[in-house]
């Protein structure tokens, strides 16, 4: 469809979303600004294709996430510094102890495999149905909802349960537990 | 009477329901959602919003830079 002002209005309230999208799937806030603009390039100029009364939300994750996913290819996580980095983009700065568990909980997720994590946020987070995720991620959504599972036991074993020898070293985790130097 | 080694001493294990389990999943998804939030509520940066008051030309041209200059 053509783009009017009220579509262009809704693509911009999608902003937002697609923003904490991108953030949680690259833990990098830079990049992620970059990948929301690439996508709206995108969006834009393959608005034609775009079927008026769809999922416009949907629509436009679907195209994030492939960018994501392209990209990551090229270039598999470079951000080692990403530590940190997500808790820049944010405006309010939690209070000490908050932003603690914050940063092991991003440090969590960011262990996840990409498929997990980015089902989990869909779902989890960006309040889509089992079916949009799936539609999102091109996949059954049966299989959607057992990376979602996967992605909560693995979550919940690397933050809640001490030991959890089976998910490999958590050196990290520990290490922002033990490194808040109080 | 055998001699009980194993006592469940961990915390519930993953995957296994029961209440500790919901409620680590509870906090979980709290968590989830506070820190997808905290970006949802910063709102739309300037430069998207004015990427996309820039690319109002209609038609997939494929040349979006290409305007009147009007404002």
């Amino acid at each position: 469809m053509p783009l009017t002002d009220s579509l262009r209005d809704d693509i911009l309230a999608s902003v937002p979303s697609l923003r904490a999208f991108a953030i949680s799937l690259s833990g990098n806030g830079d990049r992620a600004d970059d990948l929301v603009q690439e996508t709206l390039l995108r969006a834009l100029a393959n608005i034609d294709s775009f079927q008026p009364g769809s999922n416009l939300p949907a629509w436009l994750f679907t195209i994030l996430r492939n960018l994501f996913r392209s990209d990551y290819r090229k270039r598999r996580r470079e951000v080692e510094d990403a530590d940190g980095n997500y808790a820049k983009t944010l405006k309010t700065q939690p209070a000490q102890s908050a932003h603690l568990e914050f940063e092991e909980f991003r440090v969590a997720l960011d262990k996840l495999p990409q498929d997990q994590r980015e089902a989990l946020i869909l779902v989890g987070a960006s309040g889509f149905s089992y079916e949009d995720a799936a539609a999102i991620c091109g996949c059954a959504v049966g299989t959607i909802k057992s990376r979602v599972n996967r992605a909560r036991s693995k979550l919940s074993a690397l933050l809640y349960v001490d030991g959890a020898d089976d998910f490999g070293p958590d050196d990290t985790v520990r290490a922002v537990i033990g490194g808040s130097g109080g | 009477m055998k001699d009980v080694k194993s006592q469940a001493s961990k915390v519930a294990a993953p995957g296994k329901p029961g209440r500790l389990n919901t409620e680590i999943q509870s906090r979980i998804g709290h968590q989830l959602r506070a820190m997808y939030d905290d970006v949802v509520r910063q709102g739309v940066p300037d430069r998207f919003a004015e990427l996309i008051k820039k690319l109002d030309a209609p038609g997939p041209t494929g040349d979006p830079a290409k305007s009147d200059g009007r404002d």
